[in-house]
């Protein structure tokens, strides 16, 4: 079972690994980083399969996947 | 016993990139100079180098930029109207200071002009004609000799800047024939080019970025820090210039390039029914010898700037002059005139220089 | 970022010759993603020693900061001309490609890409379509849809006046001179994968010296679009792919 990190500071909110991830594993929380914006948890821990879709399309190397 | 050929103006320039170790050339047709784009057409694939035949001067001159880049000896040319055409990239070649050969063989001008000589370039080749204000040694051989000559020179300098330098001729110049010995000039040691981007780079990483944005990808103000100096050595080292008898004269003719052949022969008439006449010769037109006129400037009367244009080489002699001497001029409407085309000949300006003296 | 995580290892977060700069783009610019699409190519075809990167004028620009490949910058729209000085300059070896926008390369610079394949070179084209000028706030590009409102095409663009959408894979696959070309985009994970082969495609054509390789990137642009991300991708697969359907348009291992 896999899982991934997101490093806050780095991320722009631009929802993408939320639009990309197969199993929604990642949904936008209502927390700011310094620069002010939104960032993504990873919540549904179990369902996430390591396809590493969301590192990849992720513009801002936020994301990184552990299996 | 260095060979010796007789060849014209162009030709003799392309074999003197050739002695130069230059390998790499890329150019456009375009009168007065495509025999030199042929020559490089025929004569670099024997010699294991590259020639390409681009859709453009605008392209020729990117097409430099990106070779120059990877430190290799390569040059373009062309022509005025052409030569315009190559004004950015000119520019940001001095920007990201590269080294690489240009050269414009003039024709008349503005716009498509006419397709014989002409020398109505100076004020774009010395005054950088592209944005921005930078600088670039501009050297006007006046002999085909010099043309051969001056190419190797001029790819020292690029070498030994790390930036563009240009060779100024013209129509006359370049299609004239007259002897040349051939030989490769050793000017000295040269810097390494550790800046140079490569393929093979061990390790894989990154070795270089060679971008033209110094305000962007650098910090603005250390570019301007260094390129002040770098143009202020430039000037101080580079400045060449012959003069003749300008030491006890009343009046100095001065002109360059194809203009030189005429004043020199004035100077000479002048002599000869001992007239106290003088006679500089700028060969580099930047840096240009401010300092040599200033200094004639003290002890003389009148200088007789003479040049195949409306008026642009008469500016510098007359800003290095100061005051201290009347600055003439004489030009274009000179030529002898049953048409359009004709030349300014020596007797022309001697019947001028006895208007002053 | 921690290696270790609680026992597991990193399966991935950035290719090797991927600089790990923090991001100059705006949120949701999918620039950056097609600057890592290609460091996996180079990664994988093991080339990072010898690729040269050439980049014209506008976002795409900045996408050296990503890449640990040696770079030259070129003016804009003349990418393909530098680059051919350097493959010239570097006696026809190392992997020379250009990153161009559609500003820089159907706009300004559409003789010079025509030309250089025209030529015979043997570079590779990554073509950044984002239907706009992003870099200078949004105005009309030569890939502008019919219709999209621009700070340029303000009532929308409107052929009469402003002509039709450019669409360069077509164009380049009808050239013979190129080996091959592509549309790619990056919308999920197959997306990204497909986008990926597409480039080392482009770049083993210019390996085996067959001809020249483009790859077309459709992707967002904010912004230049005045949409949020999400709403830019939803776009981008209505109204972009349809205009600039995805696919392989040629691909040849022999030009006569």
């Amino acid at each position: 079972m896999a899982e991934i990190e997101i490093d806050v500071e780095r991320c722009k909110g631009c929802t993408y690994c939320v639009i990309q991830c197969p199993q929604d594993c990642i949904v936008m929380s209502d927390k700011f980083n310094s620069k002010g914006y939104i960032y993504p948890d990873f919540k549904n821990s179990e369902e996430c399969t390591g396809c590493t879709a969301c590192a990849r399309l992720c513009p801002d190397f936020a994301i990184t996947v552990y299996g | 016993m260095a060979e010796k050929v007789l060849i014209t103006g162009n030709i003799a320039a392309a074999q003197g990139a050739i002695y130069a170790g230059c390998r790499h050339y890329f150019g456009y047709p375009i009168t007065p100079q495509s025999d030199v784009v042929e020559f490089f057409a025929a004569e670099l694939p024997k010699l294991g180098g590259y020639f390409v035949q681009t859709e453009s001067e605008c392209t020729s001159i990117n097409m430099l930029y990106g070779c120059a880049c990877t430190g290799v000896r390569c040059m373009t040319s062309s022509s005025s109207t052409g030569f315009s055409l190559m004004m950015e990239g000119l520019s940001t070649i001095a920007a990201a200071e590269v080294s690489c050969v240009v050269m414009n063989v003039q024709r008349g001008g503005p716009g498509a002009g006419s397709t014989q000589t002409a020398q109505m370039d100076y004020l774009q080749a010395v005054k950088g004609g592209g944005h921005g204000g930078y600088k670039m040694v501009v050297l006007a051989p006046a002999t085909v000799q010099e043309c051969f000559d001056f190419v190797q020179i001029a790819f020292y300098l690029a070498d030994k800047y790390r930036h563009p330098a240009m060779v100024l001729t013209d129509a006359m110049i370049g299609q004239m024939m007259e002897s040349v010995e051939l030989v490769t000039h050793d000017f000295g040691p040269l810097p390494e080019k550790p800046w140079a981007v490569k393929c093979g780079r061990e390790g894989g990483k990154r070795g270089n970025m060679i971008h033209n944005a110094p305000g962007i990808w650098s910090l603005y103000k250390d570019y301007q820090v260094r390129i002040t100096d770098k143009y202020k050595k430039m000037a101080e080292q580079e400045v060449r210039v012959k003069t003749y008898d300008i030491e006890d004269a009343d009046l100095i003719i001065v002109s360059f390039g194809s203009s030189a052949r005429s004043g020199l022969g004035a100077y000479e008439m002048a002599r000869r029914d001992g007239r106290k006449v003088g006679f500089i010769r700028p060969i580099s037109l930047w840096p240009f010898p401010t300092q040599v006129i200033r200094e004639a400037a003290k002890t003389t009367k009148h200088f007789l700037v003479v040049e195949d244009n409306l008026g642009q080489m008469v500016e510098d002699v007359d800003h290095a002059v100061q005051g201290r001497a009347e600055v003439h001029f004489l030009g274009m409407l000179a030529r002898h005139l049953p048409d359009s085309s004709g030349m300014i000949f020596p007797h022309t300006i001697y019947q001028e220089v006895k208007k002053y003296i | 970022m921690s290696e270790q995580k609680a026992g597991k290892k990193v399966i991935y977060h950035k290719p090797e010759s991927a600089f790990e700069t923090s991001s100059l783009f705006c949120a949701g610019c999918q620039h950056s993603i097609i600057a890592r699409v290609v460091c996996e190519a180079i990664d994988e075809m093991g080339i990072q020693g010898d690729a040269v990167g050439v980049s014209g004028v506008g976002c795409h620009g900045m996408c050296h900061v990503y890449m640990d490949v040696d770079f030259v910058f070129a003016l804009h729209g003349r990418a393909p001309g530098t680059a051919t000085g350097i493959k010239r300059g570097l006696s026809n070896k190392g992997i020379v490609f250009t990153f161009q926008g559609d500003g820089d390369l159907a706009a300004i610079g559409l003789g010079d890409i025509l030309s250089a394949v025209n030529r015979g070179e043997k570079l590779t084209t990554i073509f950044f379509n984002n239907a706009g000028y992003g870099t200078t706030g949004g105005q009309m590009a030569p890939t502008t849809l019919q219709g999209q409102v621009t700070t340029t095409s303000p009532e929308g663009r409107d052929a009469a006046s402003h002509g039709y959408p450019v669409h360069m894979a077509e164009m380049m696959a009808s050239m013979r001179g190129v080996a091959y070309s592509a549309r790619v985009a990056l919308i999920g994970l197959k997306n990204f994968m497909s986008a990926k082969k597409a480039v080392k495609t482009a770049f083993q054509k210019q390996i085996d010296n067959v001809g020249y390789g483009f790859v077309e990137f459709v992707c967002t642009c904010p912004p230049g679009w005045g949409m949020n991300p999400p709403k830019s991708i939803q776009w981008l697969e209505k109204a972009m792919l349809e205009e600039y359907p995805l696919g392989e348009l040629k691909n040849v291992d022999i030009i006569e």
